[in-house]
């Protein structure tokens, strides 16, 4: 009976998501996020911040180096295109299998440690590839200019096809269909959706438990004969192909791929998004990456004047005070409104937004049906 | 023989900088068992001390030459500082040792911004998971480190050391080797032994002083200290402000060597958290060492004979060392038995 219930939500929340996605157009328009290149960002982010999330939403180890896979995915997907084809669809697969790869190596190492070892030695081989990134693997990277496009790259596979060769610089496709603009942001919309569905899979499922039963209490598990590691690891290479696949479809919409991608900044932004979306919670992190990409996009465009006019209201010695302040958290100072952010909904609201919706959920059920709930539960109980 | 030695001596300053920062991050992670994130940004401000210090001292009066004219026609700009105005050569003597007098400077606001920040903010993560520790102090740098940015700038800022140890000092004539085979910058010298004065300092007062034994008794045993009537949670307090004096003053001597820059605490502190492990998590011993010794080897890595045998691995070197001693010696090279073992 239970089952049937929790397998009916799952459907609706997912059918809910598919609208979501379809429809984000329609939605986002009056806030002024209504156009392919914001929602872009909106789901691949996404993605990035649900894989992060089966890692330390589910087993509790927090990584500091997942932008390394980002980064990861995002080269193996420029250099195919360089290499291969145009077509989006080998760019993907490899750049989530190379991830998944760079994970499970290790992955293999770092999880031989946890709690804030295990950060701090993620942290480190983060900061091992971007600084090699940087200097010594120069001509796979390219450096510090990034890793471009040319008009006379190999693309072996579409020499094969016979695909012509235009004036300028090819642009990324399915099977022909242009990958920029809204055909680009709905093909990221499908890959954010069936990540989602394979997410909630996890969730449910036996091993998604198992993960679980890692974050409440590792000890006991290995008390009752059971090797962590495994399950440990998997859920690792998991997040990191999340991570790859985010990283290629970066590489999608603008095929440059840099090393800044794999910064620990980078790295901290994810677990910020997750945290500000809620920890463990199937939706939160796609929120929490929504919220800080679109604020991060009308942070960033503010500038005085819009200010001096947004408190045009306030006499003017208050409007200059209230313009200096302000001004001090956007444009250029958006990351400052990142990191105080960060604390804010680490003391107050350490579940994150889910957490905060839930608990103004609790209040307006109370509000509205004055009986305490407990009895119901028992009631369900015993019809059980 | 000279080569080596010159190495060892390049390492030793950078190896202090770590030593410092990775003593104060030891200190609290050992009192309060806060993992603190923030600490690089207390680093990097103590380094902004010296900067506003010799902003303060360079304050100018612009007034107009009435007879010269620059090649543009205008009249030509005077400045001059005015405390040179008020005090003469004394002020200009002044200005030359801003770098050095910024200590003064940095102990009272250090300590402060240090108690402030344990009472304001650290006192209520105790309890809390050490991720959550992790995130909130992680949030306090990008903060500090913005407002940094906001106030001056992206840019580096060099500050000069004083004309007295502007030189450098040829150290390979003292040991008998050739000239110039062995040149070390004064002011490098000066660190370093700044840096040996503030770590035995440091020790000193943990090891013989009432405080400090009170201290050391709290880092065994928190409960049965407080059960014996003392208010440990105060004298933490203390360790967290004095962490914090121990990361400024680093940041103050080594502006010469590094001009500061906004992000300068977050590109120490991820190195000094590694030194931590290295050396051990808690082991106050081990973080000093550990410091020098990965100062030394990252300097060795970064000789061109080295680099030609293993490209890159100047850039990777103390992140391998980490990786290799965490999987090797889990507990780090003096780790103790039991600390961040749950």
């Amino acid at each position: 009976m239970i089952k049937f219930n929790v397998k009916n939500k799952d459907h609706m929340l997912l059918l809910g998501f598919i609208g979501v996605v379809a429809l984000a157009p329609i939605i986002m328009a009056p806030i002024g996020g209504g156009y392919p290149d914001l929602l872009q960002k909106f789901a691949i982010f996404g993605i990035f911040a649900i894989g992060f999330n089966i890692l330390f939403g589910l087993t509790g180890y927090l990584s500091f180096g997942h932008a390394a896979f980002l980064g990861i995915g995002s080269y193996t997907a420029v250099w195919t295109f360089k290499l291969l084809t145009m077509n989006v669809i080998p760019a993907l697969i490899l750049s989530t299998l190379l991830a998944g790869v760079f994970a499970l190596l290790i992955g293999f190492i770092v999880l031989r440690r946890s709690g804030i070892y295990f950060s701090i030695l993620t942290l480190a081989f983060a900061q091992m590839s971007y600084n090699l990134a940087y200097s010594v693997l120069t001509p796979i990277t390219n450096g510090e200019t990034g890793l471009q496009l040319r008009h006379h790259d190999a693309r072996v596979l579409d020499g094969l096809f016979g695909v012509t060769r235009g004036e300028g610089l090819p642009s990324t496709s399915l099977f022909g269909m242009s990958m920029s603009g809204w055909s680009g942001y709905y093909f990221c919309g499908v890959m954010l959706i069936i990540m989602f569905y394979i997410s909630l899979r996890i969730f449910r499922s036996p091993f998604g438990m198992m993960l679980r039963a890692v974050k409440s209490n590792q000890n006991r598990m290995s008390y009752t004969g059971l090797n962590t590691r495994p399950y440990t690891l998997a859920a690792f290479v998991i997040s990191g192909m999340y991570a790859g696949l985010a990283g290629g479809l970066m590489a999608i919409t603008d095929p440059l791929a840099g090393a800044e991608r794999m910064q620990w900044t980078a790295s901290g932004e994810v677990v910020l998004m997750t945290i500000l979306g809620g920890t463990g919670t199937l939706l939160g992190p796609v929120i929490g990456a929504g919220v800080i990409k679109y604020f991060e996009n009308i942070f960033s465009s503010f500038n005085e004047g819009i200010l001096m006019e947004a408190f045009s209201f306030l006499p003017e010695f208050l409007q200059h005070a209230m313009v200096t302040v302000a001004g001090l958290f956007v444009g250029e100072g958006w990351h400052l409104t990142l990191g105080a952010l960060f604390m804010v909904i680490v003391i107050f609201l350490p579940g994150g937004l889910m957490e905060g919706i839930a608990r103004i959920g609790n209040v307006f059920r109370r509000w509205r049906k004055p009986k305490p709930v407990a009895p119901t539960e028992a009631e369900a109980a015993a019809s059980e | 023989m000279d080569a080596f030695l010159l190495q060892v001596l390049n390492g030793l300053d950078k190896g202090g900088a770590y030593a410092l920062i990775a003593l104060g991050l030891t200190l609290v992670f050992g009192t309060l068992g806060v993992v603190n994130f923030a600490h690089g940004a207390l680093f990097m401000l103590g380094a902004f001390c010296a900067v506003t210090l010799q902003s303060l001292l360079t304050l100018e009066r612009v007034t107009l030459d009435p007879e010269k004219l620059t090649a543009w026609g205008t009249p030509m700009e005077i400045r001059t500082p005015y405390i040179v105005e008020w005090f003469g050569d004394f002020g200009m003597t002044l200005i030359d040792w801003s770098v050095p007098l910024a200590i003064l400077l940095a102990v009272p606001i250090m300590l402060l911004l240090g108690v402030v920040m344990e009472r304001g903010l650290i006192r209520h993560f105790y309890k809390r998971l050490h991720a959550d520790q992790i995130l909130v102090t992680f949030g306090l740098a990008i903060v500090v480190q913005e407002i940094v940015k906001a106030q001056f700038g992206a840019n580096p800022i060099p500050q000069p050391a004083p004309a007295l140890f502007a030189g450098s000092a040829d150290i390979g004539l003292w040991l008998g080797f050739a000239e110039n085979a062995v040149v070390y910058p004064w002011w490098r010298i000066i660190y370093l032994l700044f840096a040996g004065v503030v770590i035995t300092s440091v020790f000193a007062f943990l090891q013989f002083t009432t405080f400090g034994m009170v201290v050391r008794a709290g880092m065994a045993d928190r409960e049965t200290v407080g059960l014996l009537g003392i208010d440990i949670d105060r004298r933490f307090t203390i360790v967290f402000g004095m962490a914090a004096v121990v990361a400024g003053l680093a940041g103050v001597m080594y502006t010469p060597v590094l001009s500061p820059d906004y992000h300068m605490g977050m590109d120490f502190l991820v190195l000094s958290f590694v030194v931590v492990v290295v050396g051990g998590m808690g082991s106050l011993g081990g973080a000093v060492a550990a410091g020098f010794l990965l100062g030394i080897l990252q300097s060795f890595a970064s000789m061109n004979e080295v680099k030609s045998l293993l490209p890159g691995i100047d850039q990777v070197v103390i992140y391998l060392i980490a990786v290799v001693v965490l999987l090797v010696r889990p507990r780090g090279l003096f780790g103790r038995k039991g600390v961040m073992e749950s």
